[in-house]
């Protein structure tokens, strides 16, 4: 978890009555694409903090309307603003993005495990993300460059529909400046013009350097794209105990009560959503579950 | 005499060959260097080369009347450019152009056709090389028409 520093305030974590959101003001509503938006969110009161560990995520309740899980896409450093950036796709997303500045949403969380990131201390890290599998994978951008010397290579695999899809533009680019980071971005699709990659994530894989031995990977994106980037790690000679998947299913509790996520014996909202991909292996390849 | 036969040897593509196949090659191999912006074929032209590309970037691209040039697949270093010159009728089937300044070993196909039919083991090597890189682009394609980051996802 961050380092919260002795300021007095309360800090928010997972609450003791995690059923009962709390209400959170909107400071701002960010349009990242056509479909893709984020908010920014200020604790209830201002002598309150939230911290979470990346990976993590809440479940947002716009208020009449409904309730969905959402990853935590902000930097864990940075305990007073929660940041959610999500795709408007169903009646709850669509009329969050219609909130404004000052609105509230109720939130409870933060709740589920988190990305091997302590873990990963001293290896290589390779992060493949694939469309909105971004937002949750963020964090760990964050809080591996703000320690970055203890880690080895770090590299970052970006793959999306095409180049009006790409979350983040203005921190992507800052990241790909940089030296003590490898950031490969790719599209599906361009038009001519387009000076970046063409391709399925999958395809740089092969072609970028690591020690497969001492490298731990962390993939989120759509569950098709994982299966193939898993593939293609394996091909580098990553063992299935060393690759780490973000899974989602239709959380409702977040607290492992419910059943609604329910994924063999485990839920996903309690036992995941990060899981290293041995304990899931079997599962994944299941059809329809 | 220096010959190219240093880089290809250990080059990916033709590990593994026997030293007097990696000669054949050499005979058909030059370099070449193609500057941004440049088109290095365009559909429907007579293929007869393939090339190993050293260092830069090259776009495969498709015109599409209405939509323009789509780009479909970018190649950098050490990936193959161009299967066309081993398959009749020896074709391009997409335009190729180059993205930045592009070093590249250039294989004359017709040179390489010509070889591969005196020596069928050859002929057998490049085709096992080939058709592993047919195989992942046809799966890299696959996985592109699922356009896995549409609404569904």
């Amino acid at each position: 978890m961050a380092n919260v520093p002795d300021t007095g305030l309360e800090t928010m974590t997972a609450s003791a009555e995690p059923m009962v959101p709390a209400l959170f003001r909107i400071q701002r509503v960010r349009q990242e694409t056509h479909d893709t938006f984020t908010v920014e969110l200020e604790p209830p009161s201002r002598r309150k903090t939230f911290t979470f560990a990346p990976g993590q995520f809440n479940m947002l309740y716009v208020l009449g309307v409904g309730e969905v899980p959402i990853s935590i896409s902000g930097n864990p450093a940075d305990s007073h603003v929660l940041i959610h950036t999500m795709r408007a796709v169903g009646t709850v997303t669509k009329a969050m993005r219609t909130l404004k500045r000052g609105d509230f949403l109720g939130v409870r969380g933060p709740f589920g495990t988190t990305w091997p990131v302590a873990e990963a201390v001293g290896n290589d890290v390779i992060i493949v993300a694939g469309g909105i599998g971004l937002a949750p994978l963020r964090p760990v951008i964050y809080r591996i460059l703000a320690e970055r010397e203890r880690y080895g290579k770090i590299i970052f695999l970006y793959g999306t529909r095409t180049p009006a899809d790409i979350l983040y533009r203005r921190e992507l680019e800052q990241w790909r400046s940089r030296f003590d980071l490898d950031v490969q971005i790719t599209v599906d699709r361009a038009q001519a013009g387009w000076r970046a990659n063409v391709g399925v994530v999958t395809t740089l894989i092969p072609k970028v350097a690591f020690d497969p031995a001492n490298t731990i990977a962390m993939v989120c994106g759509p569950e098709v794209m994982m299966r193939f980037t898993i593939q293609a790690l394996q091909k580098r000679g990553l063992g299935l105990n060393d690759i780490y998947v973000s899974m989602e299913r239709n959380m409702k509790c977040g607290i492992g009560f419910c059943g609604h996520c329910q994924y063999g014996p485990m839920f996903i909202c309690k036992d995941g959503p990060v899981f290293s991909y041995d304990r899931i292996k079997d599962l994944f390849l299941i059809r329809e579950l | 005499m220096e010959t190219l036969e240093p880089i290809l040897r250990v080059h990916p593509f033709l590990e593994g060959l026997a030293p007097q196949h990696i000669q054949l090659i050499v005979g058909c191999a030059s370099n070449v260097r193609f500057d941004a912006g440049q088109t290095i074929f365009h559909e429907g032209e007579e293929a007869n080369q393939f090339y190993i590309v050293r260092h830069g970037k090259i776009a495969l691209e498709i015109f599409a009347p209405n939509r323009g040039s789509l780009i479909v697949e970018t190649l950098g270093e050490g990936d193959i450019l161009g299967w066309s010159w081993l398959i009749p009728p020896y074709e391009w089937h997409l335009d190729a152009k180059a993205i930045e300044l592009t070093r590249a070993i250039a294989l004359d196909g017709k040179c390489l056709r010509k070889k591969c039919e005196e020596d069928h083991d050859l002929g057998y090597e490049l085709l096992k090389r080939f058709a592993h890189i047919i195989e992942q682009r046809l799966e890299a394609t696959r996985i592109q028409i699922l356009d896995m980051y549409g609404e569904r996802s």
